[in-house]
């Protein structure tokens, strides 16, 4: 702490060169933040999925639907403890832009097989009741504004119509990342009002007794249903959000990569400013060795500037990202779980710190090397 | 008492024997300082003048503990610096030496009180010390009022009087003065060499100045003339 003015002072001398350092840092940062924030977002399937539930979809494609009888025939196999089955709606309200996604659901088994989900049980009795009723996750509830025995209409863009609904609940979620954008109705009601497609559900979601014969359960399942009309294709939960994510590509490498480049030219960049300042002062550091100041005081001196530099662009760069990304998924739906995560903060400071340690470092080991003599001849 | 001759008594505070600097240039070496010896007593005030390229400065260098010798020893208050290791050095030269530059090489972005601090942020005074020492420093180079000015606020001779606040502040053995008047008018001049002879003659500072100007050089008790790398003369004069 001693050093600190000296230190401070220094990083101050030519504020146009600081503020574009510090500047260069916090957009890094910002961007590094939102990648993540992104990943997240795509990933928030994998990252929640249970480690006792099987995804089985059709074995075509997930578009395809399957037979709703297949529930009990999966309910015979050894190692199933609980089935359940949606289907997706894919309505909007109001408008094209008002996207979050709706679900048929077996109200009978939803909640056994989502335990994470929250309805106060009174909110559930009353949907259970209610053939038109839905229950909205809190975030979709929270951004249009529903409240309890609100009616919505829903656009159909699959089964045509406007279909109303009345909010009889809203659930929410354990963990932070568990998604509460979704707005389940009765698959009975689906079945009921649809006219095509009668008799089939989108997917099926099973909860396995041990999940450490998770894999032998699916394969037992996709067995049961090999060379009949409507194959099965069965994973877990998490090998099937993944294998969601990769439809849109590979997301983790085109971030890692994006990431790495800018990290890269940060450096090079960061690492030319300390380089420059050091050179800049050669006579002062010159002067501070001859009046005592050892060569590693000199060396945590000029790499305290590099961290102090990454560390106020780091800061203003995750702080900027967390307030953006408290205004929610940005996207109009794509992404519902759009929040950057603790952990994740604290990687970013932690690669913040790494560069500015990075950068620093040449440039500190060259002042720690000055020949005195030498450096004061130049002053 | 300043002897060149190498038989001084083991009351010198610094005693220089069979200096020898040479440096390699063009592959060919060059011997700056040949044979070199210099006995100084506590409480001397010496200069040294000499062409240049006579070697005063890298003899200031040597002293002052920036360089090392090619031969030949230094002991300064019992230690022999030459046989130090680099970084006994560096603690050596914060406790036992103040130096005194000709471009005074003060931190622009610290304020003069900052920069008479320096010094002591290698000690374990406290921070109210710290502030005390500082603030007698500046008192005593008359500079009290100053003491939040950034040295661009400052003339050349008060830059040069914050520089001998800072080479102070600490208490060390002795001054090494490289061309302190060098960059000034007549009356900072003036103004620095009495402010050095008064720390010479009221505090007991044993200081060694390099300088090409007669003036400054007449202010000393001692003047050392320098020519090809060798001490020539010894000139016992009346305090100034």
């Amino acid at each position: 702490m001693k050093f600190f003015a000296l230190i401070w002072r220094n990083m101050a001398r030519k504020k146009v060169r600081t503020t574009l350092t510090i500047g260069s840092y916090a957009v890094a940062l910002f961007l590094f933040g939102l990648l993540a924030t992104i990943q997240t977002a795509f990933n928030q399937g994998v990252d929640v999925a249970g480690a006792d539930r099987l995804v089985t979809r059709n074995k075509i494609s997930l578009i395809m639907p399957l037979p709703v009888a297949y529930k009990e025939r999966m309910l015979q196999l050894p190692g199933v403890k609980e089935v359940t089955y949606a289907s997706w709606f894919g309505g909007k309200y109001q408008d094209d832009k008002n996207f979050f996604p709706q679900f048929a659901i077996d109200t009978d088994t939803w909640l056994r097989v989502y335990p994470e989900f929250k309805v106060p049980p009174a909110q559930w009795s009353a949907f259970l009741a209610d053939r038109e009723g839905c229950v909205i996750g809190q975030a979709t509830a929270a951004k249009y504004g529903f409240k309890i025995g609100d009616r919505v209409p829903i656009i159909a863009t699959i089964f045509g119509g406007v279909w109303e609904f009345n909010v009889d609940g809203i659930y929410t979620g354990h963990r932070q990342e568990d998604d509460v954008t979704q707005f389940w109705f009765h698959g009975a009601y689906l079945e009921e009002r649809r006219q095509w497609g009668k008799g089939m559900v989108g997917w099926y979601v099973i909860r396995v007794k041990d999940p450490d014969r998770a894999i032998y359960v699916s394969k037992a399942i996709d067995d049961r249903f090999a060379n009949s009309s409507w194959e099965t294709k069965t994973e877990t939960e998490s090998a099937f959000a993944s294998g969601f994510v990769k439809q849109m590509g590979n997301i983790k490498l085109l971030i890692l990569v994006i990431g790495t480049v800018v990290f890269f030219t940060l450096l090079l960049v960061t690492g030319n400013t300390m380089a420059m300042a050091v050179r800049e002062r050669t006579g002062e550091l010159a002067v501070l060795k001859t009046i005592g100041f050892r060569n590693g005081t000199v060396l945590w001196l000029v790499l305290a500037e590099s961290l102090g530099y990454a560390i106020q662009g780091g800061v203003i760069g995750l702080a900027a990202v967390k307030l953006y990304t408290l205004r929610g998924d940005p996207t109009g739906g794509m992404l519902p779980l759009f929040y950057l995560s603790a952990g994740k903060m604290a990687l970013g400071l932690a690669v913040t710190l790494a560069l500015g340690a990075a950068a620093g470092i040449i440039p500190a080991w060259l002042a720690m090397r000055l020949r005195i003599v030498e450096a004061l001849r130049r002053v | 008492m300043v002897r060149i001759d190498g038989n001084g008594g083991g009351t010198s505070l610094i005693r220089v024997r069979n200096l020898d600097k040479a440096y390699v240039r063009g592959g060919q070496a060059v011997h700056v300082l040949r044979g070199l010896n210099l006995d100084v007593e506590e409480g001397e005030f010496v200069a040294f003048m000499g062409p240049s390229g006579s070697g005063k400065t890298t003899l200031l260098n040597l002293l002052g503990g920036l360089d090392l010798p090619s031969s030949g020893s230094i002991t300064v208050a019992g230690d022999e610096i030459t046989a130090l290791s680099a970084a006994k050095l560096t603690a050596w030269r914060a406790r036992h030496v103040g130096f005194i530059f000709q471009m005074y090489n003060l931190m622009p972005v610290l304020t003069a009180f900052q920069n008479v601090e320096l010094p002591l942020l290698l000690t374990r005074l406290s921070k109210a010390e710290r502030r005390a020492h500082a603030e007698a420093a500046l008192e005593l180079v008359g500079l009290k009022d100053r003491i939040g000015h950034y040295p661009r606020e400052l003339s050349g001779g008060q830059e040069q009087r914050v520089a001998i606040a800072r080479a102070i502040v600490a208490d060390p053995t002795f001054l090494l003065c490289d061309e302190p008047t060098g960059d000034l008018d007549r009356a900072s001049a003036d103004e620095v060499m009495d402010l050095l002879h008064r720390l010479c003659a009221d505090y007991g500072k044993t200081i060694l100045l390099v300088t090409h100007d007669p003036r400054a050089a007449e202010r000393a008790r001692t003047l050392l003339h320098l020519e090809k790398g060798a001490l020539v003369e010894a000139v016992k004069k009346h305090e100034a």
